[in-house]
């Protein structure tokens, strides 16, 4: 259901390991270069944005690619414009990248500014690719517990996968040690945040009290099972295109993500 | 005559084809890589070896060691002397007789052999095997009524035409099997192939009452260099010399745990379908018991066809290698001195550096100890929590000690943590001066090892020897055997070269030395369990067993004790890549342990423990060495000096 000559990209970063701090390869960024083994097998491009010489990035050639491209910047330089200009070049028609890095500053928002800038669509928490044809992707996408989306997506777009994506696989010394990390030179552009600010331990997130209001089993499993409830909401059925938009677009004004 | 024509011809033939196959298995063992041997040296020492340490081997079993003696001893003396009156028509009366008496003795052996034949154990292979006890009496009675004559005991031409044919028809079955089929892959190959593979074997430190237990070190600096063996010929030639040895006698299969448990994996087999592999074929014609669950026919393979397929069938199945639980209890019992853990880890070597198909939780192991130094993932800082109390000396503050103490990665185990505690305690009671590497110590790289992972080994070996190189200590003492065997044994190759005791070696010193004050233990009956990384890998046998007994234990033996105990099923990794069998192999430990009726088993090692107390309830209490001691410490009569209080300066109120 895949065609032979699919262009994929994924995005990697230097991860951290969460006990020791030790660098390694990103968990999420790793399940993206899982995914897209499995679309494109050996034709995957992998792409970084960063330091070529980073040993970490082994651990991503480890996975069986025989190269992984290197933008070179350094530590403060801002990765947007560069991922941005090399993908309008490259050809892409899919982007994997994770859902967070682990190091830097970790917002999770370059998949959006990369999506905004580039004019693609972009599909957060992506579980699988079920086909790829006439210039249409027809993925999953996970919601929480366990539930899964079917949506129909126009090539290019951009996805980055959570951990609802398929575990990557092991990463082997020898693969790792012949890959090549082809370093690619490119125009530096300067991250104007961090001129200006600078980084601070996060303070740990307050934990919401778990009150179990259940009383039986039944009711506990209810609780761990149910879909979220939203509270208001309207379902809207055989209603026309225009009728459908007009109700999507008095929503979005009234939540304020539209003025 | 026609028989003095005939038998030279038959014998020199036979000699001649011996020879030409001679060369070509020669040529098949070194498509193999290459391994520096002492050609010559491994020759002249090979007659010992073959005569001493092997047959201290054999000689576990009398009946088979007496039969070998007579029926290879008869073969060797009847062939030598055949080939002198008959091949040479050398007539003397006196060799005549010599050759008898050679015949007769192989005779008897052969018949001892066919006994044990008429109801083979399990383990014993049939297919062309049952046909060599009937080939070696074959050749002894025909040399024998052949020889009768040039003896004078009978005439020359006695019997006529008729005996003639029946002699050479005998006497050309007997040189077929024993002579040509030794080379040309019949049963009789275990002797021309042991005879070299003891000559040019790749432990010769095993010889001589030696012992040679410690992994090979990969040489990762050379980028041509396989990691690992992923087609036979990645195996040394010498490797692949040893595999042809085999003689299928199956002590490995009776004694393998994981066989007995049901999962994928015979010693044996094994080592027949490496053979497979150098001659290229398909193990249809294995004639021994398969692997558990697995038919015999489906698997074939070549010298230069990968082992494993993960995706098919190919020679082995990946599962078949990571069944090894790396307890030695086949290379123990091999006669040849087959080295069958050294050909699974190579193997294993492969599949985790290249492929990255460790299973089950093998990836995850590998990944933390590359980022947290312990196989659990567990934060790096929290490795001298469990003696958070106890104000252990450190040696980055004393610098320089008599016992350097090996914690381990049992630190971070609630369980081990206890026998760690009770350790201490023993420790200083006895005033004994030492301190513990704390944060700078790491994961042995044991655990990585087995699992294949050798460059995860070395980066971790180098990092530890790295941190002990800037203290001084007289010797190192663990209470984890797989750290032991692997600072003593393996970290040489790398670098380090320490004393190394297992912390029962260690106490047997302090007991010896009357430095601990010791009560009796208290309590039910005692049983043992030898640790594989003790016992067989380093021949730590009495040293625990004097310590209980300084305590009053009488140990109860199990049937399967000292160098025969059974694995915990706990090494090697094998709780990590976890293939599933019939049963649990501590499930059929622990039932050992039963039969003794003891109430209580001590063991030596954070891997038994683990793997015997997750053995479900009722089951006899499991206690370490360790543990025991610290609870029959005496309090010291109490030192005669007394602490002068010191004033107290001001009451602070809060």
């Amino acid at each position: 259901m895949l065609p032979d000559n699919l262009n994929i990209i994924t995005l990697v970063s230097i991860g951290a390991h969460p006990t020791s701090g030790r660098a390694r390869r990103a968990e999420q960024d790793a399940r993206a270069v899982e995914l897209g083994l499995r679309l494109a097998g050996d034709k995957l491009q992998v792409l970084h944005a960063g330091n070529p010489a980073d040993e970490a990035l082994r651990a991503y050639l480890g996975m069986g690619l025989s190269e992984l491209t290197v933008l070179e910047q350094p530590s403060h330089g801002d990765a947007l414009p560069l991922l941005n200009s090399y993908l309008k070049d490259a050809g892409a028609q899919l982007v994997l990248t994770g859902s967070q890095a682990e190091t830097g500053e970790g917002s999770g928002m370059l998949p959006f500014l990369l999506a905004e800038q580039l004019g693609w669509p972009l599909v957060v928490g992506l579980a699988e690719v079920e086909k790829i044809e006439n210039g249409m992707a027809q993925v999953l996408q996970a919601l929480p517990r366990g539930q899964r989306r079917r949506l129909k997506v126009r090539l290019p777009f951009i996805a980055c996968v959570d951990n609802a994506a398929p575990t990557a696989r092991q990463s082997a010394f020898g693969p790792a040690r012949r890959g090549q990390l082809q370093a690619c030179e490119v125009a530096v552009v300067d991250d104007s945040l961090l001129v200006d600010a600078h980084f601070q331990p996060a303070r740990p997130r307050p934990k919401r009290l778990k009150v179990i209001k259940a009383k039986t089993g039944a009711e506990r499993m209810k609780a761990a099972t149910a879909k979220a409830a939203g509270g208001g909401g309207q379902v809207l059925k055989d209603v026309s295109p225009q009728a459908g938009a007009e109700a999507i677009f008095k929503l979005l004004v009234e939540e304020g993500m539209l003025r | 005559m026609m028989l003095n024509t005939l038998l030279p011809i038959l014998l020199f033939a036979a000699l001649g084809l011996a020879v030409i196959g001679a060369g070509k298995r020669f040529l098949m063992w070194r498509r193999g890589r290459p391994a520096k041997v002492d050609w010559l040296g491994g020759l002249l020492a090979m007659p010992r070896r073959y005569l001493v340490d092997l047959h201290h081997v054999v000689e576990r079993d009398k009946y088979m060691s007496k039969t070998h003696v007579a029926t290879a001893g008869g073969f060797v003396l009847a062939a030598g002397l055949a080939i002198l009156v008959h091949g040479f028509g050398l007539h003397s009366r006196i060799l005549g007789y010599a050759l008898l008496g050679a015949c007769v003795l192989m005779f008897v052996g052969a018949l001892f052999v066919a006994k044990r034949r008429l109801d083979p154990p399990a383990r014993l292979s049939k297919g062309p095997w049952m046909r060599l006890p009937k080939s070696l009496l074959m050749f002894a009675v025909s040399f024998f009524i052949a020889t009768l004559p040039v003896a004078g005991i009978l005439p020359e031409g006695f019997g006529g035409w008729m005996l003639a044919v029946l002699l050479a028809v005998g006497v050309a079955w007997g040189v077929s099997e024993l002579f040509f089929g030794m080379t040309w892959g019949g049963p009789m190959k275990h002797a021309f192939a042991g005879a070299l593979h003891l000559a040019w074997h790749r432990r010769s430190e095993r010889f001589g009452g030696g012992r040679s237990t410690g992994l090979k070190a990969l040489n990762l600096d050379d980028r041509t260099a396989p990691l690992g063996v992923e087609k036979p010929r990645d195996f040394t030639w010498n490797q692949l010399l040893g595999f042809d040895a085999c003689v299928q006698c199956g002590k490995c299969e009776a004694v393998c745990p994981a066989f007995a448990a049901g999962q994928p994996l015979n010693p044996k087999k094994l080592i027949q379908d490496m053979v497979v592999g150098l001659a290229g074929g398909t193990d249809a014609k294995f004639a021994g018991s398969p692997y558990p669950g697995q038919a015999i026919g489906e698997h074939s393979g070549a010298p230069h066809l990968p082992i494993v397929n993960l995706n098919g069938k190919a020679l082995v199945d990946a599962e078949t290698l990571w069944s090894c639980t790396t307890c030695r209890a086949c290379v123990e019992e091999c006669p040849m001195m087959i080295e069958h853990v050294d050909a699974i880890v190579d193997m294993r070597r492969h599949l985790t550096l290249e492929k990255g198909a460790t299973p089950n939780k093998g990836a995850e192991v590998l990944d933390n100890l590359i980022a947290t130094d312990n196989p659990g993932g567990f934060a790096p800082g929290g490795r001298l929590n469990w003696a958070a109390d106890l104000n252990l000396p450190l040696m980055s503050e004393k610098k320089s000690v008599d016992v350097l103490f090996w914690v381990g990665d049992g630190a971070f185990d609630m369980r081990n943590q206890r026998t760690l505690r009770a350790f201490v305690k023993v420790l200083k009671a006895a005033n004994v001066d030492f301190a513990v590497l704390g944060l700078e110590e790491r994961d042995s790289g044991d655990v990585a090892r087995r699992l294949g992972d050798e460059a995860t080994f070395q980066t971790l070996a180098k990092r530890n020897i790295a941190s002990m190189s800037q203290y001084q200590f007289n010797k190192i003492v663990s209470c984890d055997p797989h750290s032991f065997h692997v600072l003593k044994n393996e970290y040489g190759e790398l670098g380090g070269h320490y004393q190394v005791l297992h912390h029962s070696t260690y106490m047997d010193e302090l007991i010896s030395a009357d430095k601990l004050n010791l009560g009796q233990h208290k309590g039910g009956s005692v049983t043992y369990h030898d640790p594989c990384y003790l016992g067989r890998y380093n021949g730590e046998y009495e040293a625990p067993r004097a310590v209980l007994k300084a305590i009053g234990i009488e140990v109860r033996e199990m049937e399967r004790s000292g160098f025969r105990s059974r694995c915990c099923g706990g090494g090697g990794g094998a709780p990590i890549t976890d293939i599933p069998g019939k049963q649990r192999i501590p499930d059929m430990r622990m039932v050992d342990i039963q039969e003794t009726g003891a109430e209580l088993v001590a063991v030596g090692c954070p891997q038994c423990t683990a793997m015997l107390e997750g053995v479900v309830e009722p089951r006899p209490q499991i206690k370490d060495i360790a543990e025991l001691v610290a609870d029959v410490l005496l309090e010291a009569p109490a030192p005669a000096k007394k602490p002068v209080p010191t004033k107290p300066e001001a009451l602070e109120v809060h």
